[in-house]
């Protein structure tokens, strides 16, 4: 519904602003010379055009225009699948989609084996003479039982009529299928399915449920798709009675009962020490067998049945009508298939979710009690500030306080001492009072890369600064620096968190490896891009060495720190994401390392919209703190 | 008594290449209390060198300098120092670039805020207090820069090309203003500049000083200094014994560089 409602106005935002930009272009004048930078203004006009442009896209491609207009069509395509399904293995028969009669190429493929065979047999050196003959013979025997299922005038009665009868059905089913009221159906058993088919739910993701329920109903829902339905369960028939026919006449059946006899004679003489000529004899014996189970018919005899499967296949298409320009419009790229029970969206709706179920997935995601693998999105839970503080606290300090920590007596009580209340202070175990904490997935990666950063920092910054001023800090950094920075985050990745553990702190580390080389380097740059007459000026004024670089080096420096900054978020934002596919329990990237297991697709899309979300969040963020405190940056 | 000595001032550098460079040879001279020296040269003479060993920013090879009682061994706060380009900090506003030298020791803010609005309306930016710096025009930036020098106090101000960077218009504006304070503090001034006509206009006393090694070449004593602080200015250009001064320091200096570049580069 809403879906149909959006496409119209985003077709019509398309088109008005379009319309609207080109009456601007004629009005403005210096848009006449091109390479005129004001030509690439842009405007909000295009804007709208570009995003509406990709959501119609999006809504195209993801199937969810077919879904909003013809909301039916999956499940009626479904019943089409199945008809495709049960027909394809008797159109494999005939050169309808295939270059050959399926016989025509069986025969021509068992001759060529057949004709390997003979010159393997001629060559090989450990085969005796007289047993060569013997094989050769077999060959013989084997290609001379092809005719006998090829000649019109061999085929048994029995066969024929089993043909015609086959070929009768199909017709049959196609009168009975253009007819109205085609299938019959009890009132009482329509009202079963309409039933049942209510039970299995509409076409689209669950909306209750994360996990992939059934995307397409295969019960029909319609009468049309009923049609379809009991057409296929009677071709389904239909085929497995033609399947079950064979063409072997009593001609055949002798001839290749001697074969087999006699393959089978010569084989009992051989002992192991001539397991080739067994094998040879073997491998022909195997090519007899593959001619007998293929239907090989003579070239005439089913023309008649081609001819009905043909005629069925038109009208079945014909009975389609809109459902197959329906399928040809809004199922761009892909179809609905079926394979065995169920139907399957086949192409990109099914890797490009529709975004009324993105949007349904992302609402259940966020409700806090389902999140994800139930842990939520992000939302806060209640903590005792005792907690906190035990966290903050070293434990040492109850360690290093004089006496000793109670031990029991000999009722087995133990009396608290001041030591071991100390004790419970810093690890955390009393109560004060509750304060909500956040928490979830996003919360979590966000955590990461704020510590990471931060730790990055704390240390980078001074350590650089230090090292713009110092030849010796310089000297000694360095190398260490240039060595770890080349590295490609995620190549550390395996080793830190095999080592300091998949939790927090090994991704943490990670990620203030990333951020520490990038703040290094842009905090010595920026120390040692101090100009020389801004220091001397400090000194002339009578500032002390740590002045100067609190007051001249550290402000001057600003900009290229928080450049870094700026660079070390992005960094850490990507090699987080990376980390989290790699191992842990909890984060953004983990919740889309799960979802891409069970191809949950929806929840891939709304993990990477997120990732986007946050990943501006942080560098709008910056952008506002660089612009407030470096307003100077660029002029002077 | 604070005067400025030099005694034997020698300045070697070494290049890269291993070459040594004489940039000062054997310098003596003794500025008084309260002078204002402007020094010329041609580019490569060694006046920059002179005012950095002044400022002790950078210790001759051998000789001494010494002001008043104390030899010069590095940067004070005793010698306020005015950069070409004024050398501001462009994180802090107009008023705290000013206060940037009482701030170092810690005096009292609002003490010092009297102290820079009073310095602020001495060099004409009254009420620019709480601009940022990076807004303000060449002319107003080496108005900070004077004021941020002088708040201090020092006894000897030192300022390397202050006016080189400005338009015709605003030089001669802080031409005057030059004139102004140092008729109003009586401070000692020494001046490095490369228009003739401006050493003439605001010198005292004039060292003209001449390439390899850097000396200096020639000492003028004059009057136009002390005519300034009264008359106008562009009276004292058309002043016919200023005309003929500079006439004859132009040749001068032209004579010296023919002799480096050879005559027919020129």
């Amino acid at each position: 519904m809403i879906t149909g409602f959006l496409t119209f106005v985003f077709f019509f935002a398309i088109v008005g602003c379009i319309l609207y930009g080109r009456k601007l272009i004629k009005t403005e004048k210096v848009d006449a010379v091109f390479g005129n930078p004001e030509r690439a203004q842009g405007g909000l006009h295009w804007v709208i055009v570009g995003s509406s442009f990709l959501l119609l896209i999006w809504l195209y491609y993801s199937w969810d225009m077919a879904k909003s207009f013809f909301p039916k069509s999956a499940n009626e395509l479904c019943q089409v699948g199945k008809i495709d399904e049960s027909l394809l293995s008797l159109k494999y028969l005939f050169p309808i989609e295939e270059r050959q009669l399926k016989s025509t190429s069986v025969i021509e493929t068992e001759t060529k084996n057949l004709d390997k065979i003979i010159l393997l047999i001629e060559k090989s050196n450990e085969v005796e003479n007289q047993n060569k003959n013997k094989l050769l013979n077999f060959v013989v025997q084997t290609k001379n039982t092809i005719p006998l299922l090829t000649d019109e005038n061999l085929l048994e009665n029995q066969t024929k009529e089993q043909i015609n009868l086959i070929t009768k059905k199909i017709n049959n089913l196609a009168t009975n299928f253009i007819k109205k009221d085609f299938p019959y159906e009890k009132p009482e058993d329509e009202t079963k399915r309409i039933e049942l088919a209510k039970q299995e739910g509409d076409w689209g993701a669950s909306s209750t449920s994360l996990d992939n329920a059934v995307e397409i109903p295969s019960i029909p829902k319609t009468r049309k798709g009923l049609k379809f339905q009991a057409a296929a369960e009677e071709l389904n028939i239909i085929s497995d009675e033609f399947f079950e026919l064979r063409n072997h006449n009593a001609q055949y059946a002798t001839a290749l009962e001697n074969l087999k006899n006699e393959i089978k004679e010569f084989r009992s003489k051989f002992n192991d020490s001539n397991e080739i000529t067994s094998s040879f004899a073997k491998d022909i014996l195997k090519i007899a067998r593959r001619i007998e189970y293929a239907s090989i018919f003579p070239p005439q005899t089913l023309i008649e049945m081609q001819a009905s499967i043909v005629n069925f296949d038109n009208l079945q298409k014909k009975e389609q009508g809109g459902l197959k320009w329906v399928d040809f419009f809004l199922f761009p790229s892909g179809t609905i298939m079926s394979s065995g029970p169920s139907c399957t969206e086949q192409g990109s709706g099914r890797w490009l979710p529709k975004p009324s179920d993105t949007l349904n997935k992302f609402a259940l995601m966020l409700n806090p009690n389902v999140g994800f693998k139930q842990i939520p999105l992000i939302w806060y839970e209640m903590m005792d500030v005792g907690k906190i503080i035990g966290f903050i606290l070293p434990d040492w300090i109850a360690d290093i306080l004089p006496g000793q920590y109670p031990v029991h007596n000999e009722k087995g009580e133990i009396k608290p001492n001041f030591k071991s209340r100390v004790l419970n202070v810093v690890t955390g175990d009393f109560e004060l009072f509750k304060i909500p904490i956040p928490t979830g997935h996003i919360w979590d990666s966000f955590l990461r890369v704020f510590l990471g950063l931060v730790s990055g920092i704390i240390v980078g910054v001074p350590l650089g600064l230090y090292m713009g001023l110092n030849r010796f800090a310089k000297g000694f950094f360095d190398p260490l620096i240039e060595l770890y920075r080349p590295v490609p985050p995620l190549a550390w990745a395996p080793l830190v968190i095999s080592v300091l553990g998949i939790d927090n702190f090994g991704k943490v580390f990670l990620l203030f490896m990333v951020s520490l080389s990038i703040m290094i380097i842009s905090a010595r740059a920026g120390a040692s891009g101090t100009q020389l007459s801004k220091i001397h000026a400090a000194h002339s004024l009578g500032a002390s060495k740590w002045q100067i670089l609190r007051y001249v080096i550290f402000p001057n420096s600003l900009p290229e720190i928080l450049t870094g900054i700026r660079v070390a978020t992005g960094m850490c934002w990507g090699t987080l994401v990376a980390a989290e596919f790699l191992a842990g329990t909890t984060g953004v990237g983990f919740v889309e390392n799960v979802a891409k297991k069970y191809f949950q697709y929806e929840v891939i899309w709304i993990t990477i919209f997120i990732m986007g979300m946050l990943g501006l969040l942080f560098d709008i963020t910056i952008r506002k703190i660089i612009d407030k405190t470096i307003p100077w940056r660029g002029k002077g | 008594m604070s005067n400025l000595i030099s005694k034997n001032l020698n300045m070697i550098f070494k290049t890269p290449k291993g070459d040594t460079v004489h940039a000062l040879k054997n310098l003596n001279f003794t500025i008084k209390e309260g002078e204002l020296l402007t020094v010329l040269g041609p580019s490569g003479c060694g006046k920059t060198t002179l005012l950095n060993i002044t400022a002790g920013f950078i210790r001759p090879t051998s000789g001494t300098i010494t002001l008043g009682e104390k030899e010069i061994n590095g940067p004070g706060v005793d010698r306020g120092m005015v950069f070409q380009q004024g050398a501001l900090f462009e994180w802090l506003t107009v008023s705290e670039n000013v206060n940037f030298g009482l701030r170092m020791k810690d005096e009292d803010p609002t003490r010092t805020q009297k102290k820079v609005d009073e310095w602020l309306d001495i060099v004409g930016l009254k009420g620019f207090g709480n601009t940022p710096t990076y807004q303000l025009s060449g002319g107003m930036q080496q108005r900070v820069a004077l004021a941020r020098c002088l708040i201090n106090d020092p006894d000897l101000i030192l300022m390397d090309e202050p006016l080189g960077a400005l338009d015709a218009l605003t030089r001669e504006k802080m031409q005057s203003l030059v004139l102004k304070i140092w008729k109003e503090t009586g401070k000692t001034i020494i001046l490095i500049t490369h228009s003739v006509e401006e050493a003439l206009l605001l010198g005292e006393k004039v060292y003209v000083m001449a390439p390899r090694p850097g000396r200096i070449h020639k000492e003028y004593k004059l009057p136009f200094a002390s005519m300034g602080l009264t008359k106008d200015l562009r009276e004292i250009k058309n002043d016919k014994e200023f005309v003929s001064k500079r006439e004859e320091i132009l040749s001068m200096i032209w004579d010296m560089e023919e002799e480096i570049m050879g005559k027919e580069n020129l």
